[in-house]
């Protein structure tokens, strides 16, 4: 019956085409030392309640101060995604009762976000693995400061409540309703992720709930400019569940409108375990969050030179680092594709492609041995023993003929074991292809031509394959260490002088 | 003092939490309404030209450094809470 792919993103349903409308409200926490409006320390993994102080529990009497550093990575985001910066802001109080909440408001903003508008730039699968997929613009909203809530535990009769989590900055990204496929939300967090990674501003780990996902899900014939009734897709809490909680919302409300009924305004659950979801509960009247400014805390101006300043600790993003990899450096998709993700990995390969002068050759070595290596040894690319310098010196050797690709992977092996510079393994366990300036290379060459006067005749003939005829003998007489490429010259020489 | 007509006692009561006995409904209704007169009153100020404001003090930017300090114990952080269990607050189920 239905279907949805990234490509079309229309799907049939009897006569009609519907298609997908998706906003996602993107949560991702702020890696600073202290909480977002006092300075008690913030972290993950730490004993319950540990890490409280009055402000955090809103204790009669206790006033907030921002965090600046809070605000330095909020509008660091901003600019990275292309957003205005607001000249002023504010604090808002939503009011609303739950235990998660011990002031009984959360400190958020509501009016005047400081981050407005902007875009996150989206790849879609390509046609193969090897092939780019389109690329996409994804307008935001808008983007603001809140403080996160404590995390309650749900027991059998009652619920537990940790405070640890409470007043954590928490920047609310908010997408328009743009996005038509769960493929397209899947590489839209992809995409914020790696920025949020990229700009030092939070490790975005979802197992810690540093980045947090809630979907907004709609479905509209094509060509209708209203939207549909859209229903709120919890709990998306690790990115494939992202993408399998909306592809099975999509579908879920499919099947609604083909039995005749109608979607209802509601939030629902999505249990990734079980590919199943739950009403929580149907929104009989908008909530009443009665928001109001803030009058603990005093408003936020950012001038130009604020903005510059952050402006230019701004990284160069993964997909703008790829264009110019491609463009600079003449490297494949699949070689950008691997390198630029991860920012130390694409440093790493900068560093090396400019000592050896072969981006190439160090992009391949990297992408098929080191990341293999570092995926088996279970480390980290910072405790590599093959440094950058190592990886050119090799591709150096390689590229002088020095050493032989085969000797190459075996020193590449003992290099990362030890750490020991590829010219030393080279010398040290005799890998060294035979030497280039003496005349043996010439003489075996000589002997080998002299001894196939078959091969001579075919290759006068004009028959040029003839001449691996005689590469045999020459690579035999050097043990495998003569350069393939300098026996094919040398042979070319002779033959032409013959 | 008459409650004022925008006033949802039911809904402010809810929203608040509170079990209202009729008799206190009247009373609050009454209360609040006559503060809903007041700002009735001030909205008739005339406030063309003026900047709105988020703040009485047109000051901007009050922050502190990132720079963590310690807190409460878990022993302090929980000693209001009526009831506790694995250092954490125990309250009625709730799920949303």
């Amino acid at each position: 019956m239905t279907s949805v792919t990234h490509s079309v993103p229309s799907v049939s349903q009897s006569s009609i085409n519907y298609e997908a409308v998706i906003g996602l409200e993107v949560h991702v926490q702020i890696k600073t030392a202290s909480k977002v409006f006092t300075r008690v320390a913030a972290g993950y993994g730490h004993e319950p309640n540990s890490l409280t102080d009055p402000v955090v529990l809103g204790l009669p009497g206790a006033l907030p101060v921002m965090n600046k550093a809070a605000l330095d990575a909020i509008i660091k985001a901003g600019l990275l995604l292309g957003c205005e910066i607001a000249p002023v802001c504010k604090w808002d109080r939503k009011q609303y009762f739950y235990p998660d909440s011990p002031k009984n408001y959360q400190i958020s903003q509501y009016d005047q976000p400081i981050c407005l508008g902007g875009s996150v730039e989206i790849e879609l699968p390509g046609a193969a693995r090897n092939v780019m997929g389109a690329h996409k613009n994804i307008p935001l909203t808008r983007i603001h400061l809140e403080e996160d809530v404590g995390k309650l535990n749900h027991g059998a009769t009652e619920s537990l409540v940790d405070y640890n989590r409470a007043g954590t900055p928490l920047m609310e990204i908010v997408s328009d309703p743009a996005m038509h496929s769960a493929e397209e939300a899947y590489a839209y967090l992809t995409s914020i992720r790696a920025t949020m990674i990229y700009g030092g501003i939070s490790d975005c780990d979802m197992e810690k709930g540093q980045l947090r996902c809630d979907a907004n899900i709609s479905i509209r014939p094509v060509g209708q400019a209203k939207l549909g009734t859209k229903v709120e897709l919890k709990n998306l809490n690790s990115i494939s569940f992202v993408r399998d909680g909306i592809e099975h919302e999509i579908k879920r409300q499919l099947a609604v409108i083909e039995r005749g009924g109608t979607i209802v305004q509601e939030t629902r659950d999505y249990d990734g375990m079980t590919g199943t979801s739950q009403s929580l509960r149907t929104k009989e009247e908008a909530h009443d969050y009665r928001y109001f400014p803030d009058p603990d805390l005093l408003p936020v101006a950012v001038d130009a030179a604020w903005k510059a300043r952050l402006q230019a600790e701004c990284p160069e993003l993964p997909f703008a680092k790829q264009r110019r990899f491609q463009a600079d450096y003449a490297l494949p998709y699949t070689l950008t594709s691997v390198l630029v993700w991860d920012r130390a990995l694409a440093d790493y390969f900068e560093e090396a492609a400019k000592l050896s002068g072969k981006p190439q050759a160090v992009g391949n070595w990297i992408a098929n041995d080191l990341l293999r290596e570092i995926g088996h040894a279970k480390i980290e690319l910072a405790s590599s023993k093959v440094r950058p310098a190592h990886l050119a010196a090799l591709v150096q050797l390689v590229e002088a003929g020095t050493v032989l690709n085969q000797a190459a992977k075996e020193i590449f092996t003992e290099m990362f074991a030890t750490g020991e510079l590829p010219e030393a393994i080279a010398e040290k366990r005799g890998l060294k292809a035979a030497p280039t300036d003496n005349n043996e290379l010439e003489q075996w060459c000589r002997d080998s031509i002299a001894a196939n006067a078959k091969a001579l005749a075919e290759f006068k003939a004009g028959k040029d394959s003839a001449i691996n005829a005689f590469k045999g003998p020459v690579m035999k007489a050097a043990k495998g260490k003569a350069n393939p490429k300098l026996v094919d010259e040398t042979l070319r020489r002779l033959l032409a002088g013959m | 003092m008459s409650s004022a007509p925008q006033l949802n006692i039911d809904h402010v009561a809810k929203l608040a939490r509170l079990a209202l006995t009729p008799e206190e409904k009247a009373q609050f209704a009454a209360q609040l309404g006559s503060v809903l007169h007041h700002i009735e009153q001030l909205a008739k100020v005339d406030v063309a030209g003026v900047e709105p404001s988020a703040h009485a003090f047109a000051v901007h930017n009050v922050w502190q450094d990132d720079v963590a300090r310690p807190g409460l114990t878990v022993a302090d952080a929980l000693r209001n809470a009526p009831a506790q269990r694995e250092n954490m607050i125990a309250v009625p189920k709730v799920v949303e």
